[in-house]
């Protein structure tokens, strides 16, 4: 591997080299290297760009790491990928995108994901999202998540897009069975001219599934920010969706947390929050020694949760 | 250690300048407790922040360790040795209670080294090293949180305001005895309170009034004056 794809796998998936366990990494379109393993298997779909990544029963500790890297302008380029989890498994998925374009034609990924979690299974699902290179070429990124989850199943997923894109809209589409139960942890920074949109839908279709949205966000320079979510309680359920963002500069972050029930034992509640670091939590850490840029730093890394 | 001299702050109010604090002078010595009392409004937190330079007097002068840092900022006088808690501690969703007293101490720290700081006030290292000083903790944990970041500091002059609001009945016994455990000799508290229980751990008792220092002693000699003030007050004698 080259010294930038290292560096944007370092960025994306936390890969010092090579990983262990299962891994697909795409590489401007292609695929550059595949691993399985004992109940893991990975395969190139036949009627589309993408991949499929079935998961046995009862696989546990186990990882699938699926990069994907961008080093050359004027990729755009749209995969579906496609994850099936067997009964009981418990499986670490990590996704991601890293897209450096040293051109001036602009570049784009978009991947699909849609996971299929069956009965019992537990997946934590990280993805990270990061472009660097030319500061004026676009650099795009549409990631979008669709999670069916059967009864008693469990899916945590962690999406952190930490710099660098021009523009992303990133949307979810969940359906909960009786007892699922959905956890989702976002972060998003931007600067300069950028914009991201995050959207998320959520049916609570089973009776105790429960969904947990808890969406972080930086606005800094012109950027601008739309959250918008969704969460159906159609059954005896909860739901909790919770979109704080801090703004530096001129940033702008506009929170659309929507709640409906369609079944009266269902209990969804939201709060959200817009606002500036408030002058006395600078204030408490230049108390302690720090600058006031060191504490404004030390504030958004520990908002964004890095 | 550190002295003041001649601190006036003054503020506008609807137009009209209204005088907080007037003329104040004091020595605060090595190894003493001095509790800085007064009714509500009479000053005591605006001069607190005025020593940790959060407020900037309008005259006089701040000496700490022979060093002028009437216009040394916050920062500046923190590395200096100064260290304050604040009345209302603040929260901050994501950084956790390890990370704070880090901070703090300027050191990496294990459970055990937390747990220095954090039993002190009566809290478990293990149980909330990992915990974020976010709306989950009660006013009165973040307050308890907020005194052990001071006493993680090892300042030479630790200020403290109003350490007993919003806390309960184990913490005034538990405060007074971190108060004059803390003291070592080169070191000295500085107590903004006007609660009672508090002034017999201090050395010295400055009461202010009015925006200046009426009155200055050891608890036996400015009690007395304390009550017979708040008595006049009552009934309206000046």
């Amino acid at each position: 591997m080259e010294e930038l794809d290292k560096e944007l796998l370092l960025k994306v998936a936390d890969l010092h080299e090579i990983p262990q366990g299962a891994y697909n990494i795409r590489k401007n379109g292609k695929l550059l290297g595949r691993n399985c393993v004992k109940g893991i298997n990975i395969t190139t779909k036949e009627d589309k760009p993408g991949i499929d990544i079935r998961v046995d029963e009862n696989v546990v500790n186990q990882s699938v790491h699926i990069p994907v890297i961008v080093t050359e302008q004027n990729i755009n380029d749209l995969v579906y990928n496609d994850f099936y989890i067997g009964k009981n498994s418990q499986i670490l998925i990590v996704a991601g995108c890293g897209l450096h374009n040293p051109g001036s034609i602009n570049n784009s990924h978009n991947g699909i994901h849609e996971f299929f979690i069956e009965e019992g299974a537990v997946v934590r699902y990280v993805e990270k999202h990061y472009a660097q290179g030319n500061q004026n070429v676009k650099k795009v990124l549409n990631p979008t998540t669709i999670i069916h989850l059967a009864q008693n199943s469990k899916f945590v997923m962690e999406t952190i897009q930490i710099g660098g894109v021009s523009s992303s809209l990133r949307e979810t589409y969940a359906t909960l069975e009786d007892n699922a139960s959905l956890e989702i942890k976002e972060s998003i920074l931007t600067d300069q001219e950028e914009t991201a949109t995050t959207k998320f839908t959520v049916d609570l279709n089973g009776k105790n599934s429960k969904v947990n949205i808890i969406s972080r966000s930086i606005a800094k320079g012109n950027s601008s920010q739309q959250f918008i979510s969704n969460v159906n309680g159609n059954n005896d359920a909860r739901g909790h969706v919770e979109c704080d963002a801090i703004v530096v500069d001129n940033g702008q972050v506009t929170s659309t947390p929507s709640l409906k029930n369609t079944n009266a034992l269902a209990e969804l509640s939201h709060e959200a929050y817009i606002g500036k670091i408030a002058g006395e939590q600078l204030v408490k850490l230049q108390t302690l020694g720090l600058t006031k840029k060191e504490a404004e730093e030390a504030i958004l890394k520990a908002f964004l949760n890095q | 250690m550190l002295t003041l001299q001649n601190i006036s702050y003054k503020i506008k109010d609807n137009g009209k300048e209204k005088s907080i604090l007037e003329d104040i002078s004091f020595d605060f010595e090595c190894g003493k407790n001095y509790v800085i009392t007064g009714a509500n409004g009479c000053g005591k937190s605006t001069l607190a922040q005025i020593i940790m330079g959060i407020i900037k007097p309008t005259t006089g002068k701040i000496i700490f360790n022979g060093k002028d840092i009437t216009n040394s900022d916050i920062t500046e006088r923190a590395k200096l040795g100064l260290a304050y808690a604040m009345q209302q501690p603040i929260r901050l969703k994501g950084l956790s209670i390890q990370k704070m007293l880090e901070y703090a101490s300027g050191t990496q720290l294990n459970t055990s080294g937390a747990c220095d700081y954090l039993s002190k006030v009566g809290l478990c290292a293990r149980d909330y090293m990992p915990r974020e000083l976010n709306s989950t903790l009660s006013g009165g944990e973040l307050k308890r949180i907020e005194i052990a970041t001071v006493l993680a500091r090892n300042a030479t002059v630790n200020i403290f305001d109003e350490p007993e609001a919003g806390i309960d009945i184990w913490s005034f016994n538990g405060l007074v005895d971190i108060f004059k455990k803390s003291l070592k000799g080169n070191n000295l508290n500085i107590i903004i309170s006007h609660q009672e229980k508090l002034f017999n751990s201090a050395d010295e008792i400055v009461l202010i009034a009015d925006g200046k220092i009426k009155a200055n002693g050891c608890p036996n000699s400015i009690l007395p004056i304390i009550n017979g003030y708040n008595t006049c007050k009552r009934l309206g004698v000046e």
